[in-house]
């Protein structure tokens, strides 16, 4: 029996389980095939404050993590599956594995979110992707679309122009809505372009991308655009699909009641799952400490009443 | 340690030609989700000793091989038997999900 278990080991999960280990919670992390995050999937983190020149987004994870394990937290590199949160102690199960614990913290974060057209799911890793910095090289002197409008767009597209002949960014929009200094950096280089007020509608290609009908959203004229790749970032959805019987906002994300708590009394949440409007690595981290400390809070909470029924 | 490094030279004679099916980890040093399958693959290599061989190919110095096989994101890892790739998983997957495609290989 765990005191408690936390869900997801990005920068949420492991700062509760730093903080849960060390006030003596007996914690494992059941941290995901994908441990680590988001931030295992990008470079240089140049926000994340006591790194004055920044720090690569796999070494910080990997910091994270150590600095966990050091505290005594147990860390299983697999996915929860499904859970019983109906009655104390809650029942978890990643996959054929079992187990109890007092007190949930959920940080499972949230993915990309993908186009969802026809003929791109196939494509995946077959020249549709979502990491830049993962896939780039694999597109080296290839043209390439990026679908998007945020920062990350143009970050992907920055990315992708070191290596690619050329670089097209598709809009729905007749505007972006990154920060000015990204969108300067996308105009002013030479082998990136624009298609604004465009969306693709289809995929196609023999066993890979070759080719992708856009159609232009003003005039309802679909071309077919032959392109070898096409980095998806619209965004992301809350990794929330898997927990029954906790409460969610229209949008997926977990709803949080006073300081963390979901619906279920001993099921707290923290990070990218619940947070839909900051999305940062430190925030994460910071939300996962408010999630341990009342979590810890709670636990005593719950052995005093204990003691006072016996009593 | 996985058993062997593949390369565009010896991957006819290594992988194609070889007796027992051979799991090939594509992965370059660049890659952080490689980092996440890579011990993975090294116990696999150790618990599936003499069934299957299990090689890493370099896809920054091997470009050809991923390129035939159009490999187009990694970690890639597939499963080469009599010459053929029988099984392919694209992106970072746990134990279990890699352990199941390479008894399937092995059973197909
Ligand atoms: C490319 C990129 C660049 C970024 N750059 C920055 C930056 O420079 N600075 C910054 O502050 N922020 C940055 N961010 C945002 C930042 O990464 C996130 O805000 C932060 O990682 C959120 O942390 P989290 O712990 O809530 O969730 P995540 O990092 O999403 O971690 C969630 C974890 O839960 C796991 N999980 C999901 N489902 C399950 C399940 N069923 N069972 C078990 N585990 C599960 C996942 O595998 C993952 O390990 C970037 C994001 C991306 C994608």
């Amino acid at each position: 029996m765990y005191d408690v278990i936390i869900i997801g080991s990005g920068p949420a999960g492991l700062t509760a389980s730093i903080y849960t280990t060390r006030a003596n919670l007996k914690t494992l992390v059941i941290g995901g095939v994908k441990w680590g995050g988001q931030l295992m999937l990008t470079t240089l983190v140049e926000n994340f404050p006591g790194f004055p020149e920044g720090i690569q987004g796999p070494d910080l994870m990997e910091n994270m993590r150590k600095q966990a394990e050091h505290h005594g937290a147990e860390l299983l590199l697999e996915d929860f599956t499904k859970g019983d949160f109906s009655k104390q102690p809650f029942t978890l199960f990643a996959g054929d594995k079992q187990f109890q614990a007092k007190t949930v913290i959920i940080t499972s974060g949230a993915d990309a979110k993908w186009l969802n057209v026809p003929g791109e799911k196939e494509r995946i890793g077959r020249g549709v992707s979502s990491c830049a910095t993962c896939d780039a090289m694999f597109f080296r002197n290839k043209n390439v679309f990026i679908v998007g409008g945020g920062d990350s767009a143009m970050e992907e597209a920055l990315v992708l122009a070191n290596v690619a002949a050329s670089v097209t960014i598709i809009h729905r929009r007749d505007a972006f809505r990154a920060s000015e200094i990204m969108q300067q950096r996308a105009k002013e280089h030479p082998k990136i372009n624009f298609l604004f007020n465009s969306e693709i509608t289809e995929i196609k290609g023999e066993g890979r991308v070759q080719s992708a009908l856009v159609k232009n959203i003003e005039t309802g004229e679909v071309k077919e655009m032959p392109v070898d790749g096409i980095f998806v970032a619209i965004g992301h959805i809350p990794n929330t699909k898997v927990f029954e019987g906790i409460e969610l906002d229209e949008q997926g994300y977990i709803k949080v009641r006073d300081h963390y708590h979901t619906n279920v009394p001993g099921v707290f949440t923290a990070g990218d799952v619940h947070d839909r409007s900051y999305r940062q690595a430190v925030t994460a981290a910071g939300f996962g400490c408010a999630a341990a400390l009342e979590t810890e809070r709670w636990l005593a909470m719950q052995g005093k009443e204990a003691e006072f029924t016996a009593n | 340690m996985a058993d062997f490094v593949v390369t565009d030279q010896n991957f006819e004679a290594e992988v194609l030609k070889s007796e027992t099916p051979v799991l090939v980890d594509f992965w370059a040093e660049w890659c952080q989700p490689c980092k996440i399958v890579s011990p993975i693959v090294e116990e696999l290599a150790k618990e599936y000793a003499g069934k299957i061989k299990v090689g890493k190919m370099d896809v920054d110095e091997n470009p050809q091989t991923a390129g035939n096989y159009g490999v187009m994101s990694i970690p890639t890892l597939m499963v080469f038997k009599n010459g053929q790739p029988v099984k392919t998983t694209i992106g970072a997957q746990g134990k279990d999900a890699l352990k199941r495609m390479v008894d399937e290989a092995l059973a197909g």
